[in-house]
């Protein structure tokens, strides 16, 4: 199974193994804090030369889930690029690999706190996007919108002295894990992610198996 | 040829009714040596005999600027040493100023100590590379004319000397002809550690001072036989107590910081008469251990329960007692520890073993064999780390443009690294310059650039910064700080993250001998209140764990052969015949494979006798093979002599799992991804640079803008697998945590003579591993089974639906 089913704001969704989320119905496909270019922007800051592979790992991934799915709408929910320079300091065969994956499809980039501006990629570029009863933007609000899906905490949960990256969801909210390589984790027991979720929230785990446990076991 | 000590000095010791020791003569005889290593016992006046000659030099007054450099592991140490030498300095009003530079020392002390070097620094070989990165090293270091390494012996085990040893070549750069002096505790090979210290190919002059007396070292009897199974010597703590009571001051050690605080917390309690007894460890705060350093300097305590982090230097006051608590695992550090009592020159050292459990009992009269015959293990280091070399080859950057040149022949003058062709220079260079990738990204970001003259220099001055907040070899492992809760609540020392995670508000644990309740996290520090709880959870310290050596593990199985063991005590004796009647004792040529089943699950048992590193590695090649074989195993636990292996499904036949050449295959396919290596390639890449100390230290604060450095090894095997980093964790590996040459070593005596032997319940010989800290988890199809049903179990707990 490369996916587990979740009903959420009434729309039935699937929560991939690979940490994009899969709404069947709309044909679309959602990530989340791609942070492509990663590694070029420390370097560019004088920072140390990570392997810069990252990139191409990434967009590798997102191609499996848009070969497997023939989505109609890509949603890249924010943090697309690790900064608004790193779009144009993309390697030439990554662009157009990109706009491969663009072509022929309804693509939006939402904003993220990393790449608030326009960018030159083809796809729309939104601060937010509604579609039926969900609403997606990379932050979640301070008030819960039903129907609200964000990314941004790149949420993380251990189970079994296992980390992994995990969807964070309950009635009104749903968060995303990072889907982008060279990216960390925030715990969903931290207080910031904590308190965004209520308490009969739920992770559901990436990887191998995909396991769904109760947020909050403390 | 004797030089006469000048008179000022002879009054001073003549006054203190001291004599010269023929080695502190001998050193200053052969002062003018470019090299000279003095291996003495300890209490031997060591440092003395080190600084005489600068003392000497500089009692003219007449030389300003650095004269004497001096480095020691400790900061502590060096902390000490500036007090013992203001005595005879102040005595003799002698015109020398003595000063450390570690890192506790303020900014302000630091940038005048550039301005102004005092004639003699101490300090540690982290500061001095950081000190060699400055712009105006030139300067400081001009004139220097001696320096003096002690404990070299303990940084010759490791990459910190390594570092040092390239730091030295650097400043015979800036102070050609400078004297190179090495104290060393008594090793088993001093020519090799003469090589180290060196400049190539000059030869070392070794000086090796009386080893004095031998230690009068014997077991601990106790009234009750150590336990079966288990580690940290509870049951002897009447009979240790004993010992406390009759000696002035004891100092108690143990292998790992778990087993000393749990120790400590049980002679607490026994501790009926309150003396005073304090414990220290690397774990603990700054201010904890100072405190008890201070204390034990006054003479206030009888007894300190330690680990290594008492093994050097410093004089502990008076130390009339070392005991040894747990399996010595190397007899060259039980000397040394050993020495640590009865601190006067040519006095016998008094030491008792505590065995921690019946096997232990077997290795530490091993261990007491091989004291009294003086035959001391050593182990052969490699050739100098190649991520230190990248290390250092930023740290020139730092200091200025260098030409490649001469800095591959300044490093090669170091003796680790003598050997180094120039072909793996170049490729280190590569990759501090551009990150030495296959597919070349950073062309316009690189970190060093070559200018039209030839000279390499930082692209961006900036880096220099952050390069230097990274120098460095020592690991700084994932640990949060405890702290007592409540405004200003005083520091207690760190436990590691995992364990931190591990807590739920109301767990009690033990730290610095206290039972603490945990209250909660914040801003990443651990809140405790005091808290007395009956059976308290033990605190996970990244302590580092030794590898019980060859010659150990030689001399033990040596002693199993045989029919009987009279020098055992009874218990043992028993336990060793229970064992060959129930299953068989291991034997030097044979393999031991033990299965049963336990707690529902399937065990199995290797004794391969490898030392802790290797049958880790043993453990890792074995659950792969049992993978593959549909075995699902889920752990392994491995010690000095056995990996105890735990899965779903039951082992049928043991042989085909040790087959040379699948093992050798394993090793190649599964070195690609397993634990050790992300470990061993994280500390190698933070030492080269690839991963900023910094990042681990934001990576803590639980921002999510940091990703593990398991990602990028992870990203390096997939599309880079011959990367220089690639190849340095390998190479790593296989001579450290990796171990496999003793595996090697192992199925040569055993050649393929394996005996299988099926129980019912676990043997006496396994026992023990069940309790073992260390469990390494295998992240295969039997971890995904129980993943899933713990998930079921959680969410049926808390009343939600799949």
């Amino acid at each position: 199974m490369n996916g587990m089913p979740l009903t959420f704001a009434g729309a039935t969704l699937e929560a991939r193994a690979s940490g994009a989320l899969w709404w069947a119905d709309a044909r679309l496909l959602c990530v989340s804090d791609l942070h492509l270019g990663k590694a070029e922007r420390q370097a560019r800051r004088g920072g140390s030369l990570l392997p810069p592979y990252e990139t191409a790992e990434t967009l590798e991934r997102l191609d499996a889930e848009i070969e497997a799915l023939s989505p109609g709408i890509v949603i890249c929910l924010g943090d697309s690029f690790d900064d608004t320079a790193s779009e144009s300091a993309l390697d030439p065969a990554h662009r157009l690999w990109l706009s491969r994956l663009i072509a022929g499809r309804d693509w939006i980039w939402i904003a993220g706190n990393h790449d608030p501006g326009p960018l030159s990629l083809a796809g729309r570029h939104l601060a937010e996007y509604d579609a039926g009863p969900l609403s997606f933007r990379h932050i979640a609000g301070a008030e819960a919108a039903p129907g609200e899906i964000s990314g941004h905490y790149h949420p993380k949960a251990r189970l079994g002295g296992v980390g992994r990256r995990c969807f964070l969801v309950d009635e009104s909210r749903l968060i995303l894990p990072a889907f982008g390589t060279y990216t960390g984790g925030m715990s969903i027991t931290a207080p910031e992610l904590a308190a965004l979720v209520s308490k009969t929230a739920r992770a559901i785990l990436t990887g191998p198996t995909q396991v769904i446990l109760p947020a909050a076991r403390a | 040829m004797s030089a006469p000590l000048p008179p000022a000095f002879q009054d001073w010791f003549a006054t203190r009714g001291w004599d010269l020791h023929p080695h502190q003569q001998a050193m200053l005889d052969r002062a003018a040596a470019p090299a000279l290593l003095l291996t003495a016992p300890t209490g031997g006046g060591k440092t003395l005999a080190g600084f005489l000659p600068s003392l000497v030099e500089l009692a003219d007054g007449t030389r300003t600027g650095l004269h004497t450099l001096y480095i020691s592991p400790l900061k502590a140490l060096a902390a000490d040493i500036r007090r013992n030498l203001a005595t005879p300095v102040a005595e003799m009003a002698l015109p020398i100023r003595i000063e450390d530079r570690t890192g506790d020392t303020s900014y302000t002390s630091k940038r005048r100590q550039r301005a102004d070097p005092p004639q003699i620094l101490l300090t540690t070989p982290e500061s001095l590379a950081l000190l060699t990165s400055y712009e105006d090293a030139p300067r400081i270091f001009a004139g220097l004319s001696r320096v003096i390494i002690d404990e070299i012996h303990a940084l010759a085990e490791s990459k910190r000397g390594d570092q040092l040893m390239l730091a030295l070549a650097r400043l015979e750069t800036l102070a050609p002809g400078l004297r190179r002096v090495g104290l060393s505790a008594t090793v088993d090979d001093p020519p090799a550690i003469g090589r180290l210290m060196a400049r190539h190919p000059d030869p070392v002059e070794i000086l090796e001072a009386d080893p004095g007396p031998a230690p009068d070292i014997r077991m601990l009897e106790t009234e009750e036989p150590p336990p079966w199974s288990g580690g940290g010597g509870r049951y002897a703590i009447p009979a240790v107590l004993c010992e406390v009571r009759k000696h002035r001051t004891t100092l108690i050690f143990h292998n790992t910081r778990a087993q000393a605080e749990i120790f400590f917390h049980h002679l607490w309690l026994a501790n009926d008469e309150g003396l005073p007894i304090g414990i220290h460890h690397g774990s603990l705060s700054r201010e904890q251990r100072e405190r008890v350093e201070a204390a034990m300097v006054a003479g206030e305590l009888r007894a300190i329960v330690c680990t290594g982090s008492l093994d050097l230097g410093i004089d502990w006051g008076d130390v009339d007692l070392v005991i040894q608590v747990g399996g010595p695992k190397n007899v060259k550090r039980l000397v040394q520890r050993i020495g640590r009592a009865n601190h006067r020159y040519n006095a016998p050292s008094k030491a008792l073993l505590v065995p921690a459990n019946r096997f232990e009992i077997i290795e530490c009269q091993a261990a007491l064999d091989a004291v009294r015959a003086r035959d001391l293990d050593g182990a052969p280091r490699g050739p100098g780390p190649r991520d230190v070399l990248c290390q250092h080859i930023l740290i020139a950057a730092c200091a200025g443009p260098f030409s490649a040149d001469s800095l591959f022949a300044e490093m090669t003058s170091a003796g680790a690294f003598a050997d180094l062709a120039r072909a793996d220079f170049d490729a280190c260079l590569e990759f501090c310059a551009t990150g030495g990738y296959a597919f070349r990204a950073y062309d316009r970001w690189q970190r060093l650039k070559q200018r039209p003259d030839g000279l390499w220099q930082l692209r961006d001055p900036r880096a220099a910064q952050r390069i230097r907040m990274n120098i460095g070899t020592i690991q700084d492992t994932d640990t949060l700080k405890v702290r007592m809760k409540g405004r200003g609540g005083k520091p207690l020392g760190e436990v590691e993250e995992g364990f931190a995670a591990s807590l739920t508000p109301g767990d009690s644990f033990l730290i610095g001998g206290q039972i603490v309740r945990y209250e909660g996290l914040r801003e990443m520090t651990v809140e405790v209140t005091r808290h007395a709880a009956d059976r308290p959870k033990v605190a996970v310290f990244n302590g580092t764990k030794f590898a019980a050596t060859t010659k150990l593990m030689d001399r033990i199985l040596e002693m199993l052969r045989q029919e009987d063991w009279p020098d055992l005590p009874d218990h043992t004796r028993d336990w060793l015949r229970l064992q060959r009647d129930v299953s068989r004792l291991p034997e030097r040529d044979r393999l031991l494979v033990e299965s049963f089943p336990f707690d529902g699950r399937a065990h199995v048992c290797v004794y391969g006798f490898a030392g802790r590193n290797a049958q880790q590695t043993l453990g890792l090649l074995l659950t792969r093979r049992m993978e593959t074989a549909g075995l699902a195993p889920l752990g392994f636990v491995s010690t000095d002599y056995a990996t105890l292996i735990w899965g779903l499904e039951p082992l049928r036949d043991a042989t085909p799992l040790f087959d040379r050449g699948g093992l050798r295959d394993g090793l190649a396919g599964w070195l690609a991804s397993n634990a050790v290596m992300k470990r061993t390639f994280r500390a190698s890449a933070t030492i080269a640079g690839l991963i900023e100390r910094n990042t681990i230290g934001a990576r803590k604060n639980g921002r999510q803008a940091t990703f593990s450095s398991d990602i990028l090894y992870d990203t390096l095997l997939k599309y880079d697998p011959d990367h220089l980093l690639m190849e340095i964790t390998r190479e790593e590996a296989l001579r450290g945590l990796v171990d496999f040459g003793r595996i090697e070593e192992m199925l040569d005596r055993v050649s393929g003579r394996i005996d299988h032997v099926r129980l019912d319940r676990v043997s006496p010989f396994a026992a023990p591993l069940l309790l073992e800290v260390g469990k390494v988890p295998v992240l295969g199809e039997g971890r995904e089974r129980l993943v899933a049903a713990e998930a079921e179990r959680l969410m049926a707990a808390a009343g939600l639906k799949m």
